[in-house]
């Protein structure tokens, strides 16, 4: 019994962790139809935030849920600025500058930081227990928080003015441009968040995966299947592919080995993707968020 | 080296007019070093401290005077973790660079991807990282520990130590399989029991489910043989889940990327590793050498393991088997060197064999505690007995085969 609720408590936690680490990317590909593949470097980037953040004295609570979000927020912006808003509608070309942006950011990093995992923070939170089985409370935080962070960016899209006047930008620009909207500050906010929710997951993760300038290319992969299995739903897509794909690789994980369990998550997008070509949200929950 | 528009071309005309045999000579002048260590990606934790130790070991010979009267010239590339780099660097130090000497490869992998690129240019290789053993090499020099060395060591000492229920945990390719088996063998040979054995991919981040399969198997302790940046998130969170308190891991390959350093003294407290060198070592050479490297490392200075003693030590054996030699021939260095060569570096002597051309070497267990090692045993001059099992270039000196390519079993060696 304490084995099944704690293999459950895992489960829920891969969850978890694959919806973490794909919301930021879901924002920015669901909605703007913008291929960032420099996604992981956007995790990455939040990771360093905290590792830097708290060598230099600030809480560790504060470096990861307010300045991870915040700096990587800033890039974002920065980067739509510069870079992605000439390249609007260019599916092929924004693809290849975000590849491009990803290695120069790889590379930025290298060279100020070296190329070696930068960081002893420690995972703060204690342990728990479940009966004979000890887990840590850190996973117990990051799946909270990780329900936390779904609420909250349904609540920004569904119930306030900008939520409402990015999604109408979304469905027809012109139409909302010519109802007096700035599209392309609309355009800049919306892939700021995108960039501040993948900083706040890298921040989220960074103690407990350690950082590398090359860590990203561990998530990128990971978070455009989960995305692309979820479809046009920015959140139902998340959500339903999270635990789809999350409980397969568990399971499997569980019961062989973690090799066969990655195998197993990618067939099962594979399988899905054949099914349903459109992603869950293309065949079921087709009017959700 | 800075060169302006005016210096360039006064030396690429000078070069031009200098006749071609001439231009030839002044080229072969210096000995030509190459080194190929990976200083980015995920194996970096472990390619830049060796990197730094060759290049103090090259900087020493040098200002020595040089070997037989010329310069040593050392070159270093980054395979950057990949292995289509690791051959084509191979390629480039043997056929472009005309490399005297080829010091390369961490992983095991990597050394397989250029052993044999080396043996066809008859270029000499040395590869001087710890591993599963049995390459039966003429051509290539393995002078990092093998397990006959630690493993057999550091499983009976831990064994009675924590208890007879082991755990493995190791890297999936051919060092960590292979590793695992001899874990295996040790483990029963000791009258243990091996209750799982786990292999995981080099960019897993996620140990969650094997921590849970630990807890459910219950066994007193962990053998790990993880490889690289990604996994030193296990030992993080392995502590984080409370378990470094109540099952204590052992390790084969912990604290050789330094990860005693990146992760916290409560998360490391109480590990148990065995290698040929560590940077605690209390002897006046090891001090001596601690010093000389933080002063050529500068400030940030990496801490010290076997990987990068043992680069250090082994330049110092193939510029000390050149010196004998009275030239950088292969044919000779390799005589010379086989003649049972040793030298005296910071992990005490370090010596050729001759039947399996690995090194009879020093072997310490240390215990982790507050990031640094404290040393607990001792054994001297220990001999590769893995290799000499299934290895000997003494009866045939034209092997190039690397002997557990398939295992252990298939070597004949029961586990």
């Amino acid at each position: 019994m304490d084995l099944l609720v704690s293999i459950i408590f895992q489960i829920v936690y891969v969850i978890a962790n694959l919806a973490l680490i794909s919301l930021g990317l879901a924002i920015i590909f669901g909605m703007m139809r913008v291929i960032n593949l420099a996604h992981g470097e956007f995790l990455m980037l939040g990771g360093y935030t905290v590792v830097v953040a708290t060598n230099n004295g600030v809480n560790i609570w504060i470096a990861i849920l307010i300045l991870s979000p915040l700096v990587v927020g800033l890039i974002g912006i920065i980067v739509e600025r510069l870079l992605i808003r000439f390249l609007y509608g260019r599916m092929v070309d924004t693809l290849l500058a975000t590849w491009g942006l990803s290695l120069l950011f790889i590379g930025l990093i290298t060279s100020i930081f070296g190329a070696s995992t930068a960081t002893t923070i420690s995972p703060p939170l204690g342990v728990i227990t479940i009966g004979e089985y000890t887990s840590s409370g850190y996973e117990l935080f990051l799946i909270g928080i990780t329900i936390l962070l779904l609420i909250a960016v349904f609540l920004v899209l569904k119930m306030t003015t900008l939520g409402l006047v990015a999604r109408g930008t979304m469905q027809n620009a012109e139409m909302a441009s010519a109802l007096g909207v700035s599209t392309s500050r609309i355009y800049m906010l919306t892939f700021g968040l995108g960039a501040a929710v993948s900083g706040l997951a890298g921040g989220l993760l960074a103690p407990i995966t350690g950082v590398l300038p090359t860590i990203g290319t561990v998530y990128i992969a990971k978070a455009f299947i989960t995305v692309i299995s979820g479809g046009m739903a920015i959140l139902a897509g998340t959500t339903s592919a999270s635990i789809l794909l999350g409980a397969v690789n568990g399971v499997v994980s569980f019961v062989t080995g973690p090799t066969l369990g990655e195998v197993a998550l990618l067939l099962a997008a594979i399988i899905l993707l054949r099914l349903m070509p459109r992603g869950i949200t293309g065949s079921i929950f087709r009017k959700s968020l | 080296m800075k060169l302006n528009r005016r210096q360039f071309v006064v030396s690429a005309t000078s070069a031009l007019a200098m006749p071609a045999v001439l231009r030839n000579a002044y080229a072969a002048d210096d000995i030509k070093f190459v080194s190929i260590l990976d200083q980015s990606g995920g194996l970096d934790i472990y390619g830049k401290p060796m990197v730094d130790t060759t290049k103090m070991a090259i900087d020493e010979i040098n200002k020595a005077g040089g070997l037989l009267g010329r310069k040593v010239d050392l070159k270093v590339y980054d395979p950057q973790s990949t292995i289509q780099f690791y051959t084509q660097f191979a390629t480039q130090a043997s056929a472009g660079d005309k490399a005297d000497v080829v010091h390369a490869g961490i992983t095991s992998a990597s050394r397989e991807a250029i052993r044999p690129t080396l043996s066809r240019f008859k270029t000499l290789y040395f590869y001087n990282t710890l591993y599963e053993g049995g390459v039966c090499d003429i051509n290539n020099f393995c002078t990092g520990s093998t397990p006959a060395q630690t493993v057999e060591k550091l499983v009976p000492h831990t064994m009675n130590k924590w208890g007879k229920k082991v755990y493995i945990v190791a890297a999936d390719y051919n060092y960590g399989q292979i590793t695992a088996q001899w874990v295996q063998k040790y483990v029963k040979d000791n009258g243990g029991e091996s209750v799982a054995v786990e292999f995981f991919p080099l960019d897993v981040t996620n140990f969650g489910p094997t921590i849970k399969k630990i807890q459910a198997a219950k066994p007193d302790m962990v053998m790990s043989a993880l490889v690289g940046g990604a996994h030193a998130s296990f030992y993080r969170q392995y502590a984080a889940a409370g378990m470094n308190k109540s099952v204590p891991i052992a390790s084969t390959t912990f604290g050789v990327g330094n990860e005693h350093k990146l992760i916290s003294a409560a998360e490391g407290d109480g590990m148990i590793c065995a290698y040929s060198y560590f940077e605690e070592i209390d002897s006046p050479a090891n001090a001596d050498f601690v010093k000389r490297f933080k002063a050529f490392a500068g400030d940030g200075a990496p801490a010290l393991n076997e990987l990068a003693a043992r680069s250090y030590e082994a330049a110092y054996l193939w510029a000390e088997a050149v010196k004998q030699a009275g030239s950088t021939d292969r044919a000779k260095v390799t005589e010379a060197l086989r003649a049972g060569l040793g030298i005296d570096g910071p992990s005490g002597k370090v010596q050729i064999e001759p039947k399996t051309n690995h090194a009879v070497q020093n072997v310490y267990l240390a215990e982790l505690k507050d990031q640094s090692f404290n040393i607990i045993e001792k054994h001297e001059n220990q001999p590769p007995t893995d290799t000499l099992l299934v290895c000997d270039l003494v009866a045939d000196p034209t092997q190039s085969t690397f002997k557990f390519e398939n295992g252990l079993k298939a070597a004949g060696i029961d586990i």
